[in-house]
């Protein structure tokens, strides 16, 4: 009580991707405001969907960096690593850190991002295991990596299909274990997440779809699993990949309403005064269905922290959140993999698929029964992701232009792109 | 202060699709014909075609989504550039970008993106149409932002007016150690003699008569070279106050080769005291003493044309200029500045008057460029020297009537007077290419 307690204009929760776009939004319309950034994380900004790519060696963990040092005393924002949110009074507009201090804040944007999500496998306790979505987690695996011979990876999502392919690269026996009879499911269809399968089939991998792990034991070398079926594998390295969700305990007490992610409405504004939330620990509303929800991807995360920081400087120039497209990229054994909006197929709505075995080449686009364009999914078959988001959220009628579009949609994007929004 | 930076332009009216600079880029970038993998791409069919290219964001969405920081705008060329040994192949800037300006090169197995050939882009050159032009006049911008501004903030000038740039922009460049004469007119109008004992130029000014400018300059620039003090001595004048009444104490001046620079600021008419005609008033124009009503239709007879005339009085410098090409303007302004060290410089700047030609406030440099298109107005420069010369190629003009129909004043026109209006725009055209032709004559 002794210590006066610090005052900042902006404080942000958190480093990555939302919390940077808020800092950029926020300076370009109050370029001397208090800014303070304080995070859970020992370094300077970087990304999660990075760390992949520090495992496998090819980015050099000094060179992930985001930001530099320079950056933050440009901007005049105060960067307080190692000092993660722990408890926000927002009756009292005031943020309590772990590193014991507090800050009296203005406005709050809650960038806290997401944990890794651990089932609640029996045994899970008694055993070590990697996760990863911190630099520090892929350090850890990368020096891991090497010494590994037999690997399991739980969960074929993008992080743990990634870490797989790292491993198998390392010269390690793999396998893959996934609860849903199919891989990248959520991001990818059944012909896609096909191929994904055949090309790690191919590379040696073991794809075990459709399998639960009902049991977890230490060993020796690692861990023993126990699947369902009464299958047991043994891992001397053992990769958690199955989703992440945010942490959020520091809410409790607060009245910021939150369900799987912090609800938060157009302008990013939770339901508490002075207080937002963006990017992966957001629950904001979903394009297609305009209901909240969950889309814990990049590109949504520095488009929300935009918005959040231009409402909290009060910018004239806001324009309300569009509402969350799914966008992923997927980048495997030298292939790509692209998908842009819903997998779901609307009521009266069509798909187009095409599929040529020669080149590898897949494609398939989804339209609403009005003509729009809601989904579209390609392997080796490039194509504007950007453009296609586009004419996503402008709702323009493809009907006329179907058949040239499935054929070609990177020329036909453009050329729609030249003619609407150039 | 931010800076502003060079940038590929794309004029969509004139590509015919011939695929010359993808061939140039593919060459350039990949040392291969493979247009597939060129940076800029065009798109359409038959005619209407379009660009896929980087447009170097100011606030570029690539470079946010990177999760690798291999994306960074340059502060300095404000090119995007992209670091291989960064990037981690994850495609996610193609999603980012609404521009399609970043693909993936499928040969080579990266993203790639235009990096304007470090200012010397390789499509530019190629195209055969025009079509593609790397627009420099940027630097104009960066240089001109760092000299002293040496007119007042807040000039009482209508909305949107052309002069006041012209003003600052001029005053600028010639600096402080400057004399400023401005006869009645749009630019005492607005504020430059001052109000109340103060004036509105952080330089000498004084407020001549219409009929006495460049004598009274030309005194007081031969009472410093007197006195051993070396100043630009620079009038700044309207149509009116040059071409009509000022027109004696102007020839006389230019006869003499007073040593000075006088700039005219061409808005067609006595804007500044209700929009009364001028000599230099267009053919057709309404002014309110050229009123448009049962039996009038516009003024009735052509324009004086003044640059031509200080022409023929053998002028140490004359040209023509206009805003909408800022970097010919500050080329030709260069040229007087110096040629008025020894000599009389004389610069006839077209000028469009938002209130008096009747046009929306924010279309200035639109109808500027207009005019300059339709070779309503031709800018060339004449020293005694090299003769005239054109700065900006006068073949295949737009009609002129794209021209006529971007103001109110013009409104009224009938179909014979537009046609004698497009006859005159040719014949002047042919008139001053004649002058080129005797050109080094000597």
């Amino acid at each position: 009580m002794d210590r006066a307690i610090e005052h900042t204009k902006y404080l942000i929760a958190g480093s990555s991707h939302a919390a940077l776009e808020a800092i950029n939004a926020i300076r370009m319309h109050d370029p001397e405001g208090s800014l303070t950034v304080v995070t859970r994380d020992s370094h300077l900004p970087y990304s999660p969907t990075v760390l992949p790519y520090v495992v496998s060696g090819k980015s050099a963990p000094a060179r992930i960096f985001l930001r530099d040092e320079d950056f933050f005393a440009r901007n005049k924002v105060s960067y307080r690593p190692e000092s993660a949110l722990k408890v926000l009074h927002a009756d009292e507009n005031t943020a309590e850190l772990a590193d014991g201090s507090s800050i009296v804040y203005e406005k709050l944007l809650l960038a806290t991002g997401a944990s890794p999500a651990i089932p609640p496998i029996p045994g899970i306790d008694t055993v070590s295991f990697h996760v990863l979505r911190t630099l520090d987690d892929a350090l850890k695996l990368r020096g891991a990596i090497g010494a590994s011979k037999q690997a399991v990876v739980l969960g074929a999502g993008l992080v743990g299909m990634h870490a797989a392919e790292n491993l198998v690269k390392a010269g390690a026996s793999v396998t893959i274990v996934e609860m849903s009879d199919q891989l990248t499911s959520g991001y990818f269809d059944k012909v896609a997440a096909d191929m994904i399968e055949q090309a790690f089939r191919d590379a040696g991998a073991k794809i075990m779809t459709g399998s639960r792990v009902v049991r977890l034991e230490p060993t020796a070398a690692g861990a023993k699993l126990t699947l369902e079926n009464g299958t047991t594998l043994e891992a001397d390295l053992l990769l958690v990949a199955t989703g992440v969700k945010p942490e959020m305990a520091y809410l409790n007490g607060s009245g910021v309403e939150h369900q799987q992610g912090i609800v938060v409405d157009d302008r990013m504004q939770t339901t508490v005064a002075n207080v937002w939330a963006a990017g992966d620990c957001a629950q904001a509303r979903g394009f297609f269905t305009g209901t909240p929800m969950m889309n814990a991807i990049l590109p949504d995360a520095t488009i929300q922290g935009r918005v959040a920081g231009m409402a909290m400087a009060g910018d004239p120039g806001i324009q309300d959140y569009a509402g969350g497209v799914p966008l992923n990229t997927y980048h495997f054994f030298g292939r790509h993999a692209i998908s842009v909006g819903s997998s779901k197929v609307p009521e009266g709505g069509e798909v187009v698929t095409r599929f040529d075995e020669q080149t590898g080449r897949y494609l398939k686009a989804i339209f609403g029964a009005d003509g729009c364009l809601s989904g579209i999914f390609g392997v080796n078959e490039f194509f504007d992701g950007g453009v296609m988001a586009q004419l996503i959220l402008r709702r323009i009628d493809l009907t006329a232009l179907r058949e040239r579009f499935v054929a070609n949609p990177l020329a036909v994007g453009r050329e729609i792109m030249s003619q609407t929004w150039r | 202060m931010g800076r502003a930076y060079s940038t590929i332009a794309f004029d969509p009216a004139k590509c015919d699709g011939c695929g010359d600079c993808m061939k140039a880029c593919a060459q350039a970038k990949t040392g291969t014909d493979d247009v597939a993998r060129s940076r800029i791409q065009i798109y359409g069919r038959e005619k209407d075609f379009e660009l896929a290219l980087c447009r170097q964001c100011a606030d570029p969405k690539c470079v946010t989504v990177c999760p690798a920081g291999a994306l960074n705008k340059d502060g300095t060329t404000g090119v995007i550039g992209w670091d291989a040994s960064k990037c981690v192949d994850c495609l996610l800037c193609t999603v980012g970008c609404s521009y399609a300006g970043i693909a993936l090169d499928e040969t080579a197995g990266h993203v790639s993106k235009c990096d304007t050939c470090d200012g010397n882009p390789a499509c530019v050159p190629a195209c055969p149409h025009g079509a593609l032009k790397y627009i420099t006049t940027a630097n104009i911008y960066n240089e001109v932002g760092d000299w002293e501004d040496l007119f007042a903030p807040g000039l009482a000038g209508c909305q949107g007016c052309n002069t006041e740039l012209l003003m600052r922009h001029t005053l600028r460049r010639v600096g402080p150690d400057t004399v400023l004469a401005t006869p009645p007119g749009c630019v005492p109008g607005m504020g430059s003699v001052g109000f109340n004992g103060t004036t509105g130029t952080k330089i000498p000014v004084f407020h001549p008569l219409l009929t006495n400018t460049a004598a009274m300059l030309a005194g007081i620039k031969r009472q410093y070279k007197r006195v051993g003090r070396e100043v630009q001595a620079l009038a700044i004048a309207g149509d009116g106050g040059a071409s009509d009444v000022g027109f004696q104490s102007l020839s006389g001046a230019a006869e003499r080769g007073e040593q000075m620079l006088f700039m005219v600021v061409d808005n067609e008419g006595y804007m500044n005291t209700g929009m009364q005609r001028s000599s230099c008033t267009p053919y057709g124009a309404w002014t309110s003493t050229t009123p448009v009503g049962e039996t009038s239709r516009g003024k009735t007879q052509d324009a004086k044309n003044l640059p031509l005339i200080m022409v023929n009085h053998r002028c140490a410098y004359v040209a023509t200029a206009s805003t909408a090409y800022m970097e010919d303007l500050y080329e030709k302004l260069d040229k007087a500045i110096l040629a008025s060290k020894t000599g009389f410089a004389y610069l006839h700047v077209y000028s469009p008057c938002t209130t008096g030609w009747r046009f929306p406030s924010n279309l200035n440099m639109e109808v500027a460029r207009k005019a300059v298109e339709t070779n309503f107005v031709m800018l060339w420069e004449y020293t005694p020297q090299d003769g005239l010369h054109f700065t900006k190629s006068v073949d295949n003009p737009l009609p002129v009537t794209e021209y006529l129909k971007a103001m109110g004043r013009f409104r009224h026109l009938a179909p014979e007077q537009v046609e004698h209006i497009q006859k005159k725009v040719v014949e002047n055209q042919k008139f001053v290419e004649r002058m080129t032709e005797h050109a080094h004559v000597g």
